[in-house]
């Protein structure tokens, strides 16, 4: 079978050849490859220092004796000659040859009676005692050794001297300040890294279900609805704020002392429990009154405000306790902070979450009249209904774009950033009202998907070590930083392995509870969530294992950790130092991996 | 009265999987569905509580129009009609508890459900229907513990969870071994004889038609091809359903 080969084959391989050697030798001239310099002298040496140095992590230190030996020596010559006493020989001492010497020439240094094989550093001291080093010895087994040295040009009529400084190591080894530095930041490196994991993770989770195209791809809507549920967004978030506003303003004025507070929380949970109880009972087989059905959600709203109040005042009297308790606690002091840290947190985001809540509720309130419109209006009005209900939702979204970019821009001029978004809003959302058919439902859910999707996508891109420069602009140079940087790659990272694993679930489950007459939600926690929780697991270990990792060196950019030191030492050439901490990295990167693969195996 | 009228489904990519179908189940009628694999017996059964979209026609129930239901009353609807599905359908890595009370989530508050509480008549209830199918003591066992005929059983306590007035049963047996398929039939007669629920089945094997069967109706290629007793069913109306080359066995 063997067949000729054609010339034309050849020089087809031979061209491929040729063309793979110019792209190689292109890399090499542009990512300058050059064995010349590996192999230089200098390279060699500066290579040898620093491999040394990483040999010997600066872990332990011993105490030193420092031993100052002098010898006078006249440079250059006096005209009478060197008159110099002798030197007592019961101590360690010094003998120089000549003892007058012009600058530049070499002496004989040598030294007697030194602590058997001790080593020391010689320096040559003028009268401004500025040392100015000779180089080093190391005593012979009889305390004795000889060096040679070039005098410095420090030419001066008075006596100058040559000190023989030794070091001695005292008592037992003590550990470093870099090594409790290198723990410290380890410590806080491990953390840092927990805490972007947990933090990454309590938002991916419900990102993901937005990024999952089997869950998304029901999602239609009619366009009455949609564009009312738009419009009821900021409707709904304005009236959260303002109502957040009220109860924290009511909050202030219950909140006495703190057993007061207490015993108020307990009474109001009690209160919201039981309207709750009574308002949503589990489980009906007919539909109630509309009278029984409005007072229900007139009780649910108001132990809604209730159960608002009550997280106010906890976190209230979590900040006031937790401050109390900061210094009876003595070394557990950082529970009583972080008590107080957390009531604060809750005290920031609560308006936020109160707003978007209610901006939910309404939007969800509006999208329900909108379905209405669908169902109950004649085709002709329904379409008039969708042309208005769409340009005001165009509108609405168009005022607030214009409102980001002028932030953005400090543009300031209502006909830009009001009139004009508002008209082009409208005219968009009139097309699309006219361009959709009346009876269509827009793939709301497909809409959110991409654009969740290209979020996360351009998130990711960016890697965490850049992320951090941002969060350092805004937060500060430290831990941080670096918790908020590594989250939210954390996010968009985990959000998409998450969302391919609901992608790729077996629908039959699905499919059985959806035919139960369930709901979305509850075929998501029926259905799904089952499915989804090992592979989460998995995937939430995996990541845990690359923050880690990631957060030994956030800190390059300033996020905190041991990466902070690692640079610092690195910059300032301390590699003894550096490989102290190469080494706790080695170290803890290594245990991670092998508890992560540990814990993954025992739990899923 | 289960009204089908001129149901037709087409699929995207234009596969005529339903081409006009029209034929009524009184209340209480054992129905057998037969054909083809691929001849729209699934797709027939969807269509009926809408898990697949009809393309045109309607389908009346007790002069409900379920085709043209709110999404919010087609879930009313649904939780009167039971599904038992080929392969069973369970939730592997949930109890065989959770599996039979997902049966009630149509009917339970969404707001409760979502924390895992289901009021205790219910956990009663499932307990019952467990014992009535004969597994109460794997209650609290996964369900990817049990056996395929223990699975199908579960699937029908999950059915009957939602007091059915009708059960659509998409090939319920052709997973199973035929002692089982028989076991597994018997409970669904016993269901449609005792609550006089209404089933509508599919089924491969005309043995099984015989023997539980009220009446049959059979699609060839989406378009319904017989409508009638099963004893009606000679070699030549086989000959019909199944295609010119098919043999009978068994």
């Amino acid at each position: 079978m063997d067949k000729k080969p054609s010339i034309g084959k050849s020089i087809r391989v031979g061209l491929i050849v040729v063309l793979c050697l110019i792209v190689y030798a292109y890399g090499f001239q542009v990512t300058q490859v050059s064995f010349k310099e590996i192999s230089s002298e200098r390279r060699q040496e500066s290579l040898t220092r620093v491999l040394r140095a990483l040999a010997k992590p600066n872990l332990v230190e011993y105490e030193q004796k420092e031993t100052v030996i002098k010898a006078p020596i006249y440079v250059p010559c006096t005209e009478e000659g060197a008159v110099l006493p002798e030197p007592d020989k019961s101590q360690p001492y010094l003998v120089l040859a000549p003892a007058c010497a012009d600058p530049r020439t070499e002496i004989q240094i040598e030294g007697y009676n030194f602590t058997p094989n001790s080593e020391g550093s010689l320096y040559f001291v003028p009268p401004s005692e500025v040392n100015l080093n000779l180089g080093s010895f190391k005593a012979d087994d009889k305390g004795a050794f000889s060096v040679t040295a070039k005098v410095p040009p420090r030419p001066e009529t008075v006596v100058q001297y040559v000190h023989a400084v030794s070091l001695q190591r005292v008592g037992s080894p003590t550990i470093t300040q870099t090594a409790i530095d290198t723990w410290d930041k380890i410590v806080e490196t491990i953390f840092l890294a927990l805490l972007a994991t947990t933090l990454g993770v309590i938002f991916s989770i419900p990102v993901s279900f937005l990024a999952a195209r089997n869950i998304m791809k029901e999602i239609t809507s009619p366009i009455s609805s949609l564009s009312l549920s738009i419009i009821g967004w900021p409707v709904g978030i304005g009236l959260g704020v303002v109502l957040a506003r009220w109860l924290s303003q009511q909050s202030q004025s219950i909140y006495a002392n703190i057993w007061l507070t207490l015993l108020a929380i307990i009474i109001l949970c009690v209160i919201a429990w039981y309207l709750i109880r009574w308002a949503m009972p589990q489980e009906e087989t007919r539909k109630p009154k509309l009278s029984i059905r409005i007072t229900r959600i007139f009780a649910l709203g108001i132990s809604g405000i209730i159960m608002i109040l009550v997280v106010m005042l906890v976190a209230k009297s979590t900040m006031t306790a937790g401050t109390n308790i900061v210094s009876p606690l003595g070394a557990f002091g950082f529970l009583g902070s972080f008590l107080s840290n957390m009531g604060e947190i809750i005290n920031l985001i609560i308006p936020i979450i109160v707003g978007l809540g209610v901006g939910a509720l309404v939007s969800n309130f509006f999208s329900k009249i909108g379905k209405w419109i669908y169902l109950r209006f004649n085709p002709s009005l329904r379409l008039i209904a969708n042309i208005v209900l769409s340009g005001l939702a165009g509108a609405t979204i168009f005022i607030i774009l214009g409102n980001i970019i002028n932030w953005f821009y400090q543009i300031n001029d209502p006909i830009k950033i009001f009139y004009v978004p508002a008209v082009v809003g409208a005219l968009c959302g009139i097309a699309l009202a006219i361009w959709a058919r009346k009876e269509d439902a827009i793939p709301v859910g497909m809409a959110i998907y991409y654009i969740t999707r290209t979020l996360l996508n351009a998130t990711r891109a960016i890697e965490a070590l850049i992320w951090v420069i941002v969060f350092v602009v805004w937060v500060g140079i430290g831990p941080f930083a670096g918790v908020l940087a590594l989250s939210l790659h954390t996010v968009a990272a985990l959000a998409k392995l998450y969302s391919e694993q609901v992608e790729s679930i077996s629908p039959g489950p699905l499919e059985a509870v959806r035919a139960t007459g369930a709901t979305r939600l509850q075929m998501i926690i029926y259905a799904v969530i089952p499915q989804i929780i090992p592979p989460y697991i998995s995937f939430t270990m995996y990541r845990w294992d690359i923050n880690v990792r990631m957060s030994t060196i956030i800190g390059f950019g300033g996020g905190g950790g041991i990466g902070f030191l690692l640079i610092q030492n690195i910059n300032t050439m301390q590699y003894r130092a550096a490989s102290a901490q190469m080494l706790a990295i080695a170290i803890v990167v290594a245990l991670m991996d092998y508890l992560s693969s540990y814990m993954r195996e025992k739990v899923v | 009265m289960l009204k089908v009228q001129n149901l037709t489904k087409i699929y995207e990519g234009g596969v005529l999987a339903l081409d006009n179908a029209s034929f009524e189940v009184p209340k209480g009628q054992f129905l057998a569905v037969i054909g083809l694999s691929g001849s729209g017996k699934s797709t027939l059964l969807r269509c009926i509580n809408r898990l697949i979209e009809p393309t045109s026609g309607k389908v009346l129930w007790n002069d409900l129009d379920i085709t043209a239901a709110t999404e919010e009353d087609l879930r009313q609807i649904r939780r009167k009609i039971g599904m038992v599905f080929q392969h069973f359908n369970l939730v592997h890595r949930s109890s065989v508890l959770t599996n039979v009370l997902a049966g009630r989530l149509g009917y339970v508050n969404p707001a409760w459900s979502i924390m895992n509480r289901f009021p205790k008549e219910d956990i009663e209830k499932a307990m019952k229907q467990l014992n009535r199918v004969g597994i109460a003591e794997k209650a609290h066992q996964r369900a990817d513990e049990l056996s395929g005929g223990q699975q199908q059983r579960v699937g029908i306590a999950r059915a009957l969870m939602q007091d059915p007035a009708m059960i659509l049963a998409d090939e319920p047996v052709a997973s199973l071994d035929p002692v089982l398929a028989h076991s597994i039939m018997q409970y669904l007669e016993l269901i449609n004889k005792e609550d006089g629920v209404t089933v509508l089945c599919s089924l491969h094997f005309l043995d099984l038609v015989h023997r539980y069967a009220h009446r049959v109706v059979a699609l060839n290629e989406g378009k319904l091809v017989f409508d009638g007793l099963p004893q009606e069913i000679d070699d030549h109306r086989f000959k019909e359903i199944y295609g010119k080359d098919a043999e009978r066995v068994g």
